[in-house]
């Protein structure tokens, strides 16, 4: 909501002095969605000045990445984006694996897809569930929270753990998923449509949720290009760019979804798209369960992967290659440099290596989506009400672990 | 566009600025000179058939020994043509800086930031050049590959000390 009509003229002629007034927001703060700092100077109501202060967080993934080989990098992305840990994982992956020029078996490929989608869809539930709580409506933080425990759920089972999941292995996976899970998902993908109108029914025609989201922290399609947004928050200003669909990996090629797009770049489309993403995420899911391949999860190229346990036992070569790669790492990689952007619930996740042919890459970058997506809080915040400013954070759906890395 | 074609590009308008074309696993890699950085940009950005509309992101890395020790890398990235390019602005050691491209991506503003705080590396006519996610008054550039992974150990960060004593009267903390 713009505030056009100059508040503190109106009260100069009232004679009633005001000043500007600097408050500070966080980082101790729940809606902050972690500790995110923000100065914000106020004339009245409306923000005059909006700084956000990072690095509350910092931990140096990229310096410690340097420090380690390949293999034991993959727990540290588990990190960054703790909601969607599983995204994070796949990014990794995705991107040494172009490194090294494994290729991998499709079994593992629709795996991951599956995988990756569940993870958009854990990410959403707990994003739409916060950042109603921010506005107001605290029901839908219930009714998400059932489902997003369930997902977790599922989470367990396949991998042993629900947040830091560490689940893709570079060239695979950690193990193979079982048909009872397959089942027990496909059993959810059927009924989880009828939930997404659950949370719509809650509040797509709510007068508050439609008053404190239409027209607020809007950023018109140019802007937020050149602001780098990415993912949902760029889609919601009409822009249909998502990675999945440009330069695929996974199985995304082989299975029909679309990228819905907003019009008008507001936090109400922001929530629109996220919505629709949902009901997207889980088509994905039903027709890689329906189509998943039989197979090897685990691609054939011993010196970077780990090989199958049946033939370390029984092979000597694979028995010493499993030695080198637990106790030293991959002794060698390709040497050159590359950027590989995937698409995480949050926008693009890049990976930029320079590797030198040792097995430690001689620099990781990490570009992560919400690093960019707070540069342009201010951009977004700036002229509106400070009451806004809650439901702007919530709409471009930041984690502070992966901003600060 | 093929990435190889807006190299070529790039070499015929800038013709002294282009050091080197490298390609990897399909990806374009242009190191040019930092002085034309600008221009280079601004025509990639500028020009209708390449139009690198994206700023994907910027990075910086460190090459101790070379005689430009750093590197600042862009991944560009058209939306509109989707094609993809990386630009290296080749930076000296003695005088690390290079021109800011804010102006032509207001989202490099945080990245150019974040290049400063880890390798040092200073953006003429950057809006607001600050430390962004070390301290401000940290010494030293963490990422540069001669500060060591466990930081300077014989130093203690500020305010320990302070914070030992301050708390020393009202419970035993067992700080340090």
């Amino acid at each position: 909501m713009k505030d056009n009509s100059n508040g503190s003229n109106n009260l100069n002629n009232n004679r009633i002095a005001t000043k500007e007034l600097t408050l500070n927001l966080g980082p101790q703060h729940p809606a902050t969605h972690g500790v995110l700092r923000l100065v914000l100077d106020l004339n009245g109501e409306t923000i005059v000045k909006c700084t956000p202060y990072i690095g509350y967080l910092h931990r140096g993934v990229e310096k410690l990445a340097e420090h380690r080989n390949y293999l034991q990098i993959l727990p540290l992305t588990d990190r960054l984006d703790y909601i969607s840990s599983m995204s994070n994982n796949i990014g990794y992956c995705v991107a040494v694996e172009k490194l090294f020029g494994i290729e991998l078996p499709e079994r593992t490929e629709f795996i991951r897809t599956i995988a990756g989608e569940m993870s958009r869809i854990a990410n959403h539930l707990l994003w739409l569930a916060t950042h109603a709580l921010d506005i107001g409506a605290m029901t839908v933080f219930l009714y998400c929270f059932r489902e997003r425990e369930k997902i977790l759920d599922f989470f367990e089972r396949l991998c042993g753990a629900r947040l830091t999941v560490s689940y893709t292995r570079v060239g695979g996976l950690k193990n193979d998923v079982e048909p009872q899970w397959l089942e027990d998902l496909y059993k959810f993908t059927d009924e989880f449509p009828m939930r997404i109108e659950q949370y719509e029914t809650l509040i797509d025609k709510n007068r508050i949720w439609l008053r404190r989201t239409k027209g607020v922290g809007v950023i018109s399609a140019e802007e937020a290009l050149n602001w780098g947004l990415s993912g949902p928050a760029l889609r919601g200003s009409g822009v249909p760019y998502d990675v999945r669909k440009t330069m695929p990996y996974g199985a995304y090629d082989k299975v029909k979804w679309e990228v819905p797009t907003g019009k008008n770049g507001d936090v109400y489309d922001r929530y629109r798209v996220r919505m629709e993403e949902f009901r997207q995420s889980n088509s994905i899911i039903r027709q890689c369960i329906e189509k998943l391949p039989d197979g090897a999860i685990m691609a054939d190229a011993p010196k970077f992967v780990l090989p199958a346990k049946d033939r370390v036992l029984s092979d000597m070569e694979h028995l010493i290659h499993h030695f080198v790669l637990i106790t030293k790492g991959p002794q060698t990689a390709p040497e050159g440099e590359l950027y590989v952007a995937t698409e995480v619930p949050k926008g693009e996740l890049g990976f930029y290596f320079v590797s030198d042919g040792t097995g430690k890459p001689y620099r990781m970058r990490v570009r992560s989506p919400s690093f960019v997506h707070v540069s342009a809080l201010p951009k977004i915040t700036e002229g509106e009400l400070v009451a806004d400013v809650i439901a702007n954070i919530g709409s471009i759906d930041i984690v502070l672990g992966e901003c600060d890395r | 566009m093929e990435p190889l074609e807006i190299a070529n590009r790039i070499r015929d308008k800038f013709p002294l600025e282009v050091a080197d074309i490298k390609t990897f696993r399909d990806q374009v890699f242009v190191s040019v000179k930092s002085g034309k950085i600008i221009d280079i940009c601004r025509y990639l950005y500028e020009d209708p058939d390449i139009f690198m509309n994206f700023l994907s992101d910027l990075c910086g890395v460190d090459y101790p020994g070379r005689t430009h020790r750093f590197e600042v890398v862009y991944s560009l990235y058209s939306i509109k043509h989707n094609h993809r390019i990386i630009l290296k602005a080749l930076i000296l050691e003695d005088n690390p800086a290079i021109d800011s491209v804010v102006q032509i991506w207001s989202g490099a503003n945080w990245h150019e930031r974040e290049a400063c705080d880890m390798y040092g590396i200073v953006f003429n006519g950057h809006p607001d050049l600050r430390r962004i996610l070390m301290p401000d008054d940290w010494e030293g550039f963490p990422l540069r590959k001669d500060y060591p992974l466990k930081g300077r150990e014989d130093r203690e960060y500020r305010g320990l000390e302070e914070l030992k004593e301050l708390h020393a009267h009202d419970r035993d903390w067992n700080i340090g």
